[in-house]
């Protein structure tokens, strides 16, 4: 049979090249083995499609900004003030929140792989996962936040964070100014996902 | 020499394209291939250094060219069978042939959100006295290989190795990927954040005050 594998020792290559159809055809087998439920793998997907995203993060920012104990707490150890709002889980067993100020802006990236908050912000969005940022993140932050339509004042050092263990960072964006008025609710409207990552500003939307 | 996902520092890979909120996948296959990853590590057929592993050695060219979850579904085919979950032949066929006896490990739907909420903590319980303090300096191990697997996996990134820098952080002991993603044992150790200058990692840096943190185990390190 013709292919275009030259490792022999992949077993992947006795599936079908088409993505789709190599999912589909894993699932199958999977299944007729009693190996995986169709209903587990919804239930997964509803989770991460519709349950578990960056409003969880943008919960825990804007209570941040608006109680200065909770933002004290928060930094020295996140584990358990974010355990206690129910955001603890796959992909952040170890959390450190790291705070974004005049002085310092903070930016996440997993060059070797995708870590990624999941409890707190949900699957990655594609451009976290993509070479391009993976590969310049670390060496041309300030590059990679024009992409943004991010531009930092000189005087700002940027802090870059490798995710190369179980630890997984969240950046916590300064507050916009003139929102001492504002409530939580209204603060959490102007936390983008890209402002935790360190990749936006917060602002309005 | 490291692998093809070891790309932290490289040139040539173009704009970073941000994409809105919302946008949760990209095919109607993607969440499916996240959906079975996921299900089948609740088999218990190996922990997260090894599927990790399974991405990183794929062929170069397979790695280069597949989409992000084309490279978990074939590391995941890949380790169905190395651990003898499914037979080769099965994937040649399409079709499973009979009960698996890892059957009774099924994750259940209302299993689901437990099993999520409960996730995978890395951090053990050590009597182990970390050899490095907070604002101590440390060079970091000048070759990104793992020593005790040719080949094997390993969290120091090339762009990283041999660099000099300084320990900002504690994070308690950890399992130390470049053991356990070869079944040879958790081999916890103390876990640092290190920050490096960028001044101290590339020829052209943007800006004297920037500076890459990393999460480094104790053995990825020497005193300075």
């Amino acid at each position: 049979m013709p292919h275009d594998h030259s490792d022999h020792d992949h077993p992947h290559s006795l599936l079908p090249p088409d993505p789709a159809l190599r999912v589909k055809a894993l699932e199958t087998i999977l299944t007729q083995k009693g190996l995986v439920d169709a209903a587990a793998l919804d239930e997964i997907i509803d989770t991460y499609e519709n349950r578990i995203g960056p409003r969880n993060g943008a919960q825990v920012v804007a209570r941040a900004w608006a109680d200065p104990e909770f933002k004290a707490a928060l930094l020295a150890d996140a584990d358990p003030v974010l355990a206690e709002l129910g955001f603890y889980g796959r992909q952040g067993e170890h959390m450190v929140v790291v705070e974004n100020t005049d002085a310092v802006h903070n930016m996440v990236v997993c060059t070797l792989c995708s870590c990624y908050p999941w409890p707190l912000l949900g699957i990655p969005p594609g451009w976290y996962k993509s070479d391009a940022y993976r590969a310049r993140a670390v060496r041309e932050p300030r590059k990679v936040l024009a992409d943004f339509g991010v531009t930092l004042p000189a005087d700002c050092a940027v802090r870059v964070w490798d995710s190369t263990a179980e630890v997984r960072y969240l950046v916590l964006p300064q507050r916009p100014v003139g929102t001492e008025g504002l409530d939580e609710a209204a603060l959490m409207d102007l936390v983008s996902r890209d402002s935790m990552i360190g990749c936006g500003l917060a602002g309005p939307q | 020499m490291t692998r093809v996902h070891d790309m932290g520092g490289r040139f040539g890979d173009g704009a970073v394209v941000p994409e809105p909120e919302d946008v949760k996948f990209h095919a109607d296959w993607h969440p499916r291939a996240l959906a079975l990853t996921l299900a089948c590590g609740s088999l218990g057929l190996w922990n997260i250094d090894v599927s990790r592993h399974a991405r990183e050695r794929l062929a170069p060219k397979d790695y280069a060219r597949f989409v992000y979850y084309e490279k978990w579904i074939a590391a995941l085919a890949d380790l169905l069978v190395e651990t003898g979950a499914l037979s080769a032949d099965e994937l040649a066929k399409g079709e499973g042939s009979g009960e698996s006896p890892l059957a009774a490990k099924r994750l259940a739907a209302d299993a689901v959100a437990g099993v999520l909420a409960k996730g995978g903590p890395a951090d053990r319980s050590s009597n182990i006295t970390p050899r490095f303090a907070v604002g101590d300096a440390v060079r970091l191990r000048s070759l990104p290989e793992n020593t005790i697997v040719d080949g094997g996996h390993t969290r120091l990134p090339a762009y990283a190795a041999g660099a000099t820098g300084r320990i900002v952080r504690m994070h308690g002991t950890h399992v130390l990927p470049d053991s356990n993603a070869h079944r040879l044992g958790e081999a916890p150790e103390p876990l640092y954040a290190v920050g490096i200058r960028a001044v101290d990692l590339w020829a052209h840096p943007e800006h004297p005050n920037d500076e890459v943190i990393l999460d480094l185990w104790d053995s990825y390190l020497d005193a300075l």
